[in-house]
């Protein structure tokens, strides 16, 4: 069985957190004891029902406010697929945790409320679903009840989304009219939306087809760990612990260390009582190589027939989410992979207006904003641009005064 | 299946030991926190896979109540000794004995909610700057709300309305001086990933999991084991009970289920089958709606 990691995203209220709460409930994914606490709970809707939103919306503030503040994760199968839920707050000052579930989702299902069509919110996360690169996308136009369940309501948004999607590069887009309060076409399709044929939602999620990373793709081992047991009869025993990040890894496969530029041959590749022929994308193994080169955390194993770009000096995007705003002035640190080194933003090559989607001349960077700079960094950075390769072209910006995750960086090429 | 997308079992696997090798990359000072229950058994099972022929990074860290099931410190000292790793013991009757807390008293009194003091205290002692830990996001509704690196201020509190962004696998383990992390390593799995993972592995567990005959009594709906530890009085009736435990901790709050699971594939087809969650049966999450959000906040795990 495999997973999908999906996200909710769109403005506030548009109703994520209940189409979760239908999702699960409809899917009978609820236990018992939960499902008292959903009964004794005094957040009700209007009409007396039982607010679904709750079952996500597990911290007090939010249930206080009736608004999302922070991801949370839901898990839940069935007989198709597991699947591993982020419900995202829509609150444009939570776009930081909106973010941080977004950037492991493999699909996004984006509300938009029949009532009001695509807003700017609609279009702040539609645009960083796009930078993110999330491969499916699923427009659910919610509150279906609302509108009378009208075709031409669903049209008209779908319309519209189409010229947004264009705008920000949205490819596989599925649009699905649903009431998440009432459960039409969340699990089961509905009477009321006959004029629509295609899948309820969950139907769409078990099948939806997910890109599968292929070997292909360049073979990349950020090093976390060197095993040196150091014992007797170990003495000479040396494996750099790692996850494979993209590719595949083979036994006698010549591979060079980044940034020194060494190269090897994996002799050995293990994971913990197994030796492996062969360490695909996604594992955790241990490597060894022929020669005896000095190789600590922060380096990276590539394969010697394609390797990653190696500069400091790179154009990226990037999303700012701390409320200090960007100072280019300042020393921050990045984070790429296993290394942490110091950085500076040393020039913003422009701004994204989110309501125009063009690219304005930027005097600041605040919370929220998004665009392009260049980062140059301590030492040079073994990456590859995201849109060939998101597992080895994400990085964050931490700052060293407050410790704090305050930007994301999207790395797009190196600049020569 | 694609012979290029790793199985469901074996992508959490991997995840988890990605996690505790950043620790042992990022931190100075890390610690496992090691409860006796089956996910802790199962991140010191994933810590071999991380670590072995090496040692593992960080020693062991138990916080012990003091009234524990026999049969988890049994187990604890076995694993120890078999696995050769060092295990450090905090004990909340040394925190009683420093005045530094107050046992409880009456029918309900339990120690649980003194261990987060003698945590925090282990913490300070051993100067620990990471803590790893076996919360799953699936157990409880501000769990399911946690990064897997987790900053605690130097009381050790979670503030939930300040998480820091945490982005892609790349996790931001800097800290100032005084604060610490809690490491969340199978954040993603579920009660029931984690019984396939230990079938799967073959991991031995404290017989506790499995159903036996115990002494019980009935306290607020729930099947509690008879103990010293359980303040009984003249309406407890003492009955004989096939049950098992879901999860382990104090004795004064972890409830039984009744259970004919001899064996985990009995365990794993009355889990799946299950219509309570496994937080139903501890008593400690009972108390009010946002119960475990407010001992998080407070230092708790
Ligand atoms: N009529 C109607 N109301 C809905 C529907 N879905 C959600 N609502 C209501 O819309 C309000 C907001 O719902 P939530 O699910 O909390 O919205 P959200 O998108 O999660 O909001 P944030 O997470 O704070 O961004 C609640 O009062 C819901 O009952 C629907 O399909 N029809
Ligand atoms: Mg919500």
């Amino acid at each position: 069985m495999d997973i999908l990691k999906f996200i909710t995203a769109g403005s506030v209220d548009d109703g994520k957190s209940t189409l979760i709460g239908r999702l699960l409930y409809d899917s009978e994914a609820i236990l018992v004891d939960q499902l008292e606490a959903l009964h004794a709970s005094n957040r009700k809707n209007d009409d007396g029902s039982i607010d679904l939103a709750i079952l996500t919306d597990g911290l007090k503030a939010e249930r206080e406010q009736g608004i999302t503040i922070d991801v949370a994760y839901k898990y839940f199968e069935t007989d198709k697929r597991k699947f591993i839920i982020a419900d995202a707050p829509g609150h444009i000052q939570y776009t930081r945790n909106m973010v941080t579930g977004a950037s492991n989702a493999g699909l996004a299902i984006i509300l938009i409320d029949a009532r009001k069509g695509v807003i700017e919110q609609t279009t702040r996360h539609s645009f960083l679903v796009s930078l993110l690169q999330i491969q499916q996308v699923v427009v659910a136009v919610n509150k279906m009840d609302m509108v009378d369940y009208s075709e031409d309501v669903f049209n008209s948004i779908v319309a519209d989304y189409k010229v947004l999607a264009g705008k920000v590069g949205l490819k596989n887009v599925t649009y699905i009219p649903v009431s998440a309060l009432k459960g039409d076409n969340i699990v089961y399709p509905s009477a009321k939306i006959s004029w629509y044929t295609g899948d309820s939602l969950l139907t769409h999620l078990e099948n939806v087809e997910l890109e599968i990373d292929d070997t292909s793709a360049h073979a990349r081992l950020p090093v976390q760990w060197v095993v040196r047991p150091q014992t007797d009869e170990l003495h000479d025993y040396r494996g750099y612990a790692g996850r494979v990040s993209s590719g595949s890894f083979k036994v006698n496969d010549k591979v060079t260390v980044l940034p020194s530029g060494f190269s090897s041959t994996i002799s050995k590749i293990e994971f913990y009582d197994k030796t492996p022929e062969e360490a695909i994308a996604g594992m955790s193994v241990t490597v060894h190589l022929t020669d005896n080169i000095d190789i600590s955390r922060g380096d990276i194993i590539v394969n010697s027939a394609g390797q990653p770009q190696l500069s400091n000096l790179i154009e990226a995007d990037l999303c700012w989410m701390d409320t200090r705003p960007l100072d280019t002035t300042l020393t921050y640190l990045v984070q790429h992979n296993t290394k942490t080194i110091r950085c500076k933003i040393s020039e913003v090559l422009y701004k994204v207006n989110i309501n125009t989607l063009e690219k304005d001349h930027a005097e600041d960077f605040k919370l929220n904003d998004i665009g392009r700079i260049v980062i140059k960094t301590a030492e040079p950075l073994a990456f590859d641009p995201y849109q060939l390769n998101k597992a080895n072209g994400g990085a964050i910006i931490i700052d060293s005064r407050t410790n704090v995750t305050v930007g994301a960086l999207i790395l797009r090429q190196a600049v020569d | 299946m694609s012979k290029y997308r790793l199985d469901y079992l074996d992508e959490l696997e991997a995840e988890a030991i990605y996690i505790l090798r950043e620790v042992a990359g990022q931190f100075e000072k890390p610690a496992l926190l090691f409860s006796g229950g089956k996910d802790s058994i199962t991140l010191v099972h994933l810590a071999m896979k991380a670590f072995r022929p090496g040692k593992f990074p960080f020693p062991l860290v138990h916080i012990d109540t003091g009234h524990n099931f026999e049969e988890t410190i049994t187990y604890r000292d076995e694993m120890v000794a078999r696995i050769g790793e060092k295990l450090i013991i905090g004990h909340v009757q040394d925190s009683i004995n420093e005045g530094k807390v107050i046992e409880q008293k009456g029918k309900n009194a339990s120690r649980n909610a003194l261990q987060t003091v003698t945590l925090l205290d282990t913490i300070a002692k051993h100067k620990f700057d990471a803590c790893i830990g076996g919360a799953r996001r699936d157990e409880e509704k501000a769990r399911a709300k946690e990064r897997i690196f987790s900053v605690r201020d130097e009381f050790g509190q979670w503030d939930p309305k300040r998480q820091r962004p945490e982005l892609w696998n790349i996790y931001n383990g800097k800290i100032h001086k005084g604060e610490n992390v809690r490491v969340f390593p199978i954040s993603n799995w579920t009660e029931l990933d984690v019984w396939n993972y230990i079938r799967r592995e073959n991991i031995p567990l404290p017989t506790i999991y499995f159903a036996h005959q115990r002494d019980c009594i009935t306290r607020n709906g729930q099947l509690m084991a008879a103990s010293p530890f359980l303040n009984m009085d003249a309406d407890d009736k003492i009955e004989s009970k096939n049950v098992r435990f879901r999860t382990v901790g104090d004795m004064t709050c972890t409830a039984a289920v009744e259970s004919y699971a001899f064996e985990i594939d009995d365990i794993i087809h009355e889990i799946a089958s299950s219509k309570i969650s496994e937080r139903g049966a501890r008593m400690d999450d009972k108390v009010s709606e946002a119960a475990m959000e407010d001992r998080k906040k407070g230092g708790y795990f």
